[in-house]
């Protein structure tokens, strides 16, 4: 089945979408590519395919995993199934 | 199941021994001086091609070997049959035809001052017209797999190459390396925030060292000469269109071309032949498409695979470059340049596996002379990397 979002790895924060766009109050599929497992997020921010979905409720200042990896900080909340994106995350380098 | 790996293609086998794909005869500037002659001489003789470019006046140390290294590799590459160069002066445009001349290819040099173009054109397009003759009756022959160097970079990245066409390009080194293909990755600052984990991924302890060394000097530079994070420059505002958000996850996107197992035996300087045997390669470039290729074309690979996310057009004049997207959009709206769909991965009517397939198979019809489509469509980026300012 068509997932509505993929997740690299188990230990990730975040999703990414893969249909053309998810929207608040559905409950998106995901698929884990490391397990093969499948999950599911109740949506709360419309986000466009090819962008992330925050799988868990994060906080300013938390670490976003992503490839099982760091790959930047939160600089503004953003509850589980919120939009990650430049308006809320930011690189920890440069 | 996985299907049986080629272990052949159709290739021109030069002088020197190495294998090339195209059999390219070009008219090869020494300068931007000297640009209007050689399309002048490509516009005379059909088959041949131009290589303008904007460099090759007072540079001088660092700058000035890196700039001779990329247009001596450029014909020295075994895709180009053979090579004529037009200079404004003739001492630098020997220092060229020399350097080529190792290999053993047809080559000639001729300088403009105390001639002007009209006559250097003329004399020159007598030469590109015996080496067109000579250079189109030269036939393919069938060559051993382990003969191919293949190169890879991606451009226009977004969330799509990390999950699907880095990954598939990297399912393809994990095939080929062992079976002895000669393959190349680079782009030092794109790989920020990743680099321990490149690191790791080195065969011995001297290529992690000079992994390392390479990466730090890069960042370095670019830590000095910041005016801001980056952002919009690295990540590229194509990035960001496309939901890659930050530098560090870019370079865990584009790590995964490497595969999962392969580890890379070597650093090369930009535009360096490898010489440590076959097996991966890591070059020391900017990450910018045109430039990147344009150095790892100068090497001597001699086919190029560049995933893309939301639609980077690129081609090298020399080295043809081949384009696979896993953005279902990308790969509707701009077909034209999109030699693999590997969309399917995302819908999971696809497995990587089958993905890899699918890239050994159109990697060996490109070699064997199947044009991609930055061929059909024109696309010769030639673009030289300069690392300061001229004297």
């Amino acid at each position: 089945m068509q997932p509505h979002f993929i997740v690299h790895d188990a230990s990730d924060t975040v999703g990414v979408v893969v249909v053309d766009a998810v929207d608040p109050g559905q409950n998106a599929q995901g698929w884990v590519m490391e397990t093969d497992a499948t999950i599911a997020i109740a949506v709360c921010d419309r986000v466009p395919l090819g962008h992330k979905l925050a799988l868990t409720d994060i906080k300013t200042g938390d670490t976003l995993l992503k490839y099982g990896n760091d790959i930047g900080k939160a600089v503004a909340d953003v509850p589980k199934g919120g939009y990650v994106h430049v308006h809320n995350a930011k690189t920890k380098r440069w | 199941m996985t299907k049986a790996l080629p272990t052949s293609f159709w290739g021109y086998r030069r002088e020197n021994g190495r294998v090339g794909v195209r059999n390219h005869v070009i008219i090869l500037p020494l300068d931007d001086l000297s640009n209007a002659a050689c399309e002048a001489v490509a516009n005379n003789i059909k088959g041949t091609l131009a290589l303008p470019h904007a460099y090759g006046r007072l540079q001088f140390g660092e700058d000035l070997e890196l700039f001779f290294r990329t247009l001596i590799g450029t014909g020295r590459n075994p895709n180009v049959a053979a090579v004529v160069v037009i200079g404004i002066e003739p001492g630098w445009t020997q220092r060229v035809v020399d350097g080529i001349a190792q290999t053993g290819k047809p080559v000639e040099g001729f300088a403009i001052e105390g001639r002007g173009d009209i006559q250097t054109v003329a004399e020159a397009s007598r030469k590109a017209k015996e080496y067109v003759h000579w250079a189109s009756e030269l036939r393919r022959e069938e060559c051993p797999i382990d003969e191919l160097w293949v190169s890879v970079k991606c451009g226009e990245s977004d969330t799509t190459s990390g999950l699907a066409s880095c990954p598939t390009v990297g399912n393809l080194i994990d095939k080929l390396d062992p079976v002895g293909v000669t393959t190349c990755f680079g782009e030092t600052s794109e790989l920020t925030g990743a680099e321990q984990v490149c690191a790791s991924r080195a065969a011995n302890p001297q290529a992690k060292d000079k992994f390392l060394k390479t990466w730090n000097a890069y960042n370095d530079f670019i830590n000095d000469n910041k005016t801001n994070d980056l952002s919009e420059s690295q990540p590229t505002k194509g990035n960001i269109a496309g939901g890659l958000t930050t530098i560090e996850e870019k370079a865990f996107g584009n790590l995964q071309k490497i595969g999962k197992s392969t580890r890379f035996i070597d650093v090369l300087e930009p535009a360096e032949e490898p010489k440590a045997g076959k097996g991966l390669y890591f070059m020391d470039t900017s990450s910018a498409a045109a430039e990147c290729v344009t150095l790892q074309a100068a090497a001597g690979y001699v086919v190029h695979l560049f995933p893309t996310g939301q639609g980077n057009v690129i081609g090298n004049p020399i080295e043809p470059v081949i384009k696979l997207t896993a953005n279902p959009k990308t790969a509707q709206t701009m077909s034209e340049h999109i030699d693999l769909d590997v969309s399917g991965i995302l819908r999971r009517d696809m497995t990587l596996d089958t993905a890899g397939d699918a890239l050994i198979d159109i990697t060996v019809r490109v070699a064997n002379g199947r044009l991609t489509c930055a061929e059909a469509l024109g696309h010769r980026e030639y673009v030289f990397t300069k690392l300061y300012r001229s004297a």
